[in-house]
């Protein structure tokens, strides 16, 4: 019972007792499970990267029948609302500055000519040369508040925009350069990316808020004092202390991809056996990061600051948000550390792509090496000695 | 004024700490006298706690100096001391949890630091604040700690059902931790503390958050438990829990001032007591105090008890002699207390020079300010409990 391996009775005495100890605490028990259902709500709903209604402003010099199909149309597009209606440009960049609206559409005076003029070279003939100042003069102008890309790429969308009802027959479209066929979510809706990539947020936070109160709460409630006058190994401590939660965090990513396949339609096709051994690996690696925290924290405040320390970077830079290929490459290599990041890989992979196993196994067995550092690292900084 | 030697405290609160081996106690739990608590300790008659030069300094502060100790066997050895004078320290050094700056300690023939982890199955550690979970009941606090001492399942469940009945916590087995009075949890913090059978226990003042009552009947615990062969070493700043260990060392700023049995300390106290009665005693403690002879004044109730140096050889007939302002109207020798050796052997007395006075003192040496309270904190009467204030400019490390 003294030898050198860890004692399977003294893990699983840690892990009784912090069962019976969650199990009291109703506050802690309830945000198990309420975290991840208000989350997944929240965000599957909120979260959409199809920018739609734009508050805009519009400024109808041309006042004619033309100018309000060529406001009707470009309204049937949801890009954009017009809310505020104004008789100079000056008036709607005003309104820019203030805020009000996001951009503004000038319809100049001279709107029948220049839609007459597009239209003639719209017949068929051949594209007029650019030099051509008559011919290529657009119809109207988009004034954009640009400081906001994704705001700005949305109206710039419109450039191209086919001025079909405006000139009353079908409009000459040139062949595309490229056929795109879009794979794994070909109705483009954000929500089957978000939710398989809010599991990955969910348990970070939840894993690693968890776990980093561990040994900091011991301490503080005085109970460490007593154990250290034990015969405990800091690696049972470390064992016992996170095994409770392992399965608090696949309750919760079972709410979670249950839910966005009812509510949300994300498909889960993937195999199981890859999405459970992924996740746990995740788990684990959330788990053992929260308890090298802990062994740094001295009491819970800090212990909570560190997690939103990981948790935002969690966020941002794990692919989650934003695409991961987009950023910077020394950022990516920040990324790379994150658990959350190799995660947000796998069960993307294995919800939406339905990849196997061994496509899944690289990221999967970087987080169990994660996790098998993090745990030998905290029972390291784990002193059973005070000086 | 007729010459008596009053006894300093009322003898109920005092158990005879002279005697070698105390009687056993009248238990009230049934089950205290037949189920033996600790397994007789097999063998060991030299000490079971060996310490020499025993230092520890945090930074520029020497909590502990040189210390010495030696605690024999199946005996109560008490550390008393103010907060800060370095008990907590000395008793981590001797569980292993600190390392020594300086010296050596054999606990139960282990050297430390280096066999501390082994020697944690053999000891036993009551902390100074309550620290088992508030959120577990009394039953699952006792089988966490039997499962993390790493009892067979026979063995934890038979304790338990032991200790349940000698600590009396049998009615309140499934009662949370967070939810007793500080008598049943200091009872459920020793039942933790000796599940493992430790055959050496270390309490840490563990009887602070607890009536009188319930210290007396915690302390015939602890002799049923040296009955049973175990030793123990208590740090104490009450007076009378220190009286009734069988030896004890005073402690001061991290030295040790003295170091005996409480009736040999008393015997060999530097000092005579005098106890005085007069209409204005607040006026003539400061008289008093500010004579050099004259080691402390302390008012208890209607009276004042000084201590005069030993060279006085008759303290009586020098205190009449003193031009005192309101004269005593009477002058009685006293016996020697605890408090009083405590008092002698430390430079915490009620001359010890204090921060600005309330009242202009017109003597010049800052010495003889007599102006403040007793640092001593004796404010009630000779027998009720008496707790040390902490020494001004001391801290616990």
């Amino acid at each position: 019972m003294s030898g050198p391996l860890p004692s399977a009775r003294r893990i699983l005495a840690i892990l009784s007792k912090e069962l019976i100890q969650l199990r009291r605490d109703r506050t802690t028990l309830g945000m198990v499970i309420m975290i991840p259902l208000i989350q997944l709500v929240l965000f599957g709903y909120a979260i959409n990267t199809n920018v739609r209604n734009i508050p805009a402003a519009l400024v109808d010099q041309a006042n004619s029948g033309l100018s309000r199909v060529l406001t009707q149309t470009v309204e049937a597009t949801q890009v954009v609302r017009f809310t505020e209606h104004y008789a100079d440009i000056a008036a709607a960049q005003a309104a820019i500055v203030e805020g009000r609206v996001r951009a503004a559409f000038i319809i100049p005076s001279d709107l029948s000519q220049r839609v007459a003029r597009s239209a003639s070279v719209g017949a068929g003939l051949e594209t007029p040369p650019a030099t051509d100042e008559q011919t290529s003069r657009p119809v109207a102008q988009w004034i954009v508040d640009g400081s906001d890309t994704m705001i700005a790429g949305a109206i710039k969308g419109l450039r191209a925009m086919p001025l079909t009802e405006l000139l009353r027959r079908p409009a000459n479209r040139a062949t595309p350069t490229f056929a795109v066929a879009l794979f794994f979510n070909p109705e483009q809706r954000t929500a089957i990316n978000i939710v398989p990539g809010l599991v990955a947020v969910i348990l970070t936070m939840t894993m690693v808020m968890f776990t980093s109160a561990a040994i900091v709460r011991e301490s503080e409630r005085g109970n460490m004092e007593m154990l250290i006058n034990t015969p405990v190994r800091p690696l049972e401590l470390m064992l016992g202390k996170i095994a409770p939660y392992i399965i608090i965090g696949l309750v919760q990513t079972t709410i979670i991809l249950l839910l966005g396949h009812l509510i949300f339609g994300v498909p889960l096709d993937g195999s199981l056996l890859a999405l459970a051994v992924s996740t746990l690996a995740f788990i684990g690696a959330s788990l053992a990061l929260g308890l090298v925290l802990s062994t740094i924290a001295s009491n819970q405040l800090q212990a909570m600051q560190m997690t939103v320390f990981i948790l935002l970077p969690s966020i941002l830079l794990s692919g989650f948000m934003f695409p991961y290929e987009g950023m910077p490459v020394p950022a990516q290599y920040i990324a790379e550390v994150l658990p959350a990041t190799h995660f947000m890989r796998a069960i993307r992979a294995v919800v939406l792509r339905d990849a196997s196993l061994e496509q899944v196994a690289e990221d999967s067995l970087w987080l169990l090496g994660f996790m098998l550092v993090g745990l030998l690292l905290a029972s390291l900084r784990f002193k059973k000695r005070l000086d | 004024m007729a010459e008596r030697v009053t006894e300093p405290k009322p003898a109920s609160l005092i158990k005879p700490a002279s005697k070698p081996a105390p009687a056993p106690a009248p238990a009230p739990a049934p089950a205290s006298s037949t189920a033996p608590l600790i397994k007789p300790a097999t063998g060991p008659t030299g000490p079971v706690i060996e310490a020499r030069g025993l230092t520890r300094r945090f930074g520029q502060l020497i909590a502990v100096d040189a210390l010495d100790l030696s605690v024999a066997p199946r005996t109560i050895y008490g550390f008393l001391g103010p907060n800060g004078c370095g008990k907590t320290t000395t008793l981590r050094m001797l569980t292993g949890l600190l390392t020594p700056s300086a010296g050596s300690v054999t606990v139960l023939g282990h050297e430390l630091p280096r066999d501390a982890e082994r020697l944690k199955r053999r000891i036993g550690y009551m902390t100074q604040k309550f620290s088992l979970y508030d959120d577990l009941t009394v039953a699952e606090n006792l089988r966490f700690v039997a499962e993390i001492y790493g009892l067979g399942r026979q063995v934890t469940r038979q304790r338990i059902s032991e200790l349940l009945s000698t600590y009396a916590l049998e009615p309140m087995r499934h009662r949370r931790a967070g939810r007793m009075s500080g008598g049943q949890r200091q009872r459920l913090a020793l039942a933790a503390a000796t599940i493992h059978q430790p055959s050496l226990l270390f309490l840490d003042e563990p009887t602070s958050a607890v009536d009188p009552e319930n210290r007396r009947d915690f302390w015939e615990r602890l002799f049923d438990l040296i009955d049973t062969g175990a030793s123990i070493l208590v740090s104490t700043h009450y007076m009378d829990e220190a009286e009734r260990c069988h030896r004890l060392a005073i402690m001061e700023s991290g030295h040790k001032r003295a170091d005996g049995s409480p009736t040999a300390l008393m015997a060999a106290m530097g000092a005579r007591v005098v106890e005085v009665e007069a209409p204005d005693l607040r006026a003539l403690k400061q008289q008093l105090a500010a004579l050099p002879e004259v080691i402390s004044a302390a008012q208890l109730g209607s009276r004042l008890r000084v201590l005069v140096q030993e060279r006085i050889s008759d303290p009586l007939a020098w205190i009449k002699a003193q031009p005192l302002k309101p004269a005593p109207t009477a002058l009685d020798l006293a016996r020697p207390s605890l408090e009083d050796v405590f008092v002698t052997s430390t430079g915490i007395t009620s001359k010890s020079p204090r921060q600005p006075s309330p009242d202009p003192d017109p003597d010049p040496d800052p010495n003889h300010n007599a102006s403040a309270e007793s640092a001593t904190g004796i404010e009630t009467a000779a027998g009720a409990i008496t707790e040390i204030k902490q020494h001004p400019g001391e801290r616990q490390p």
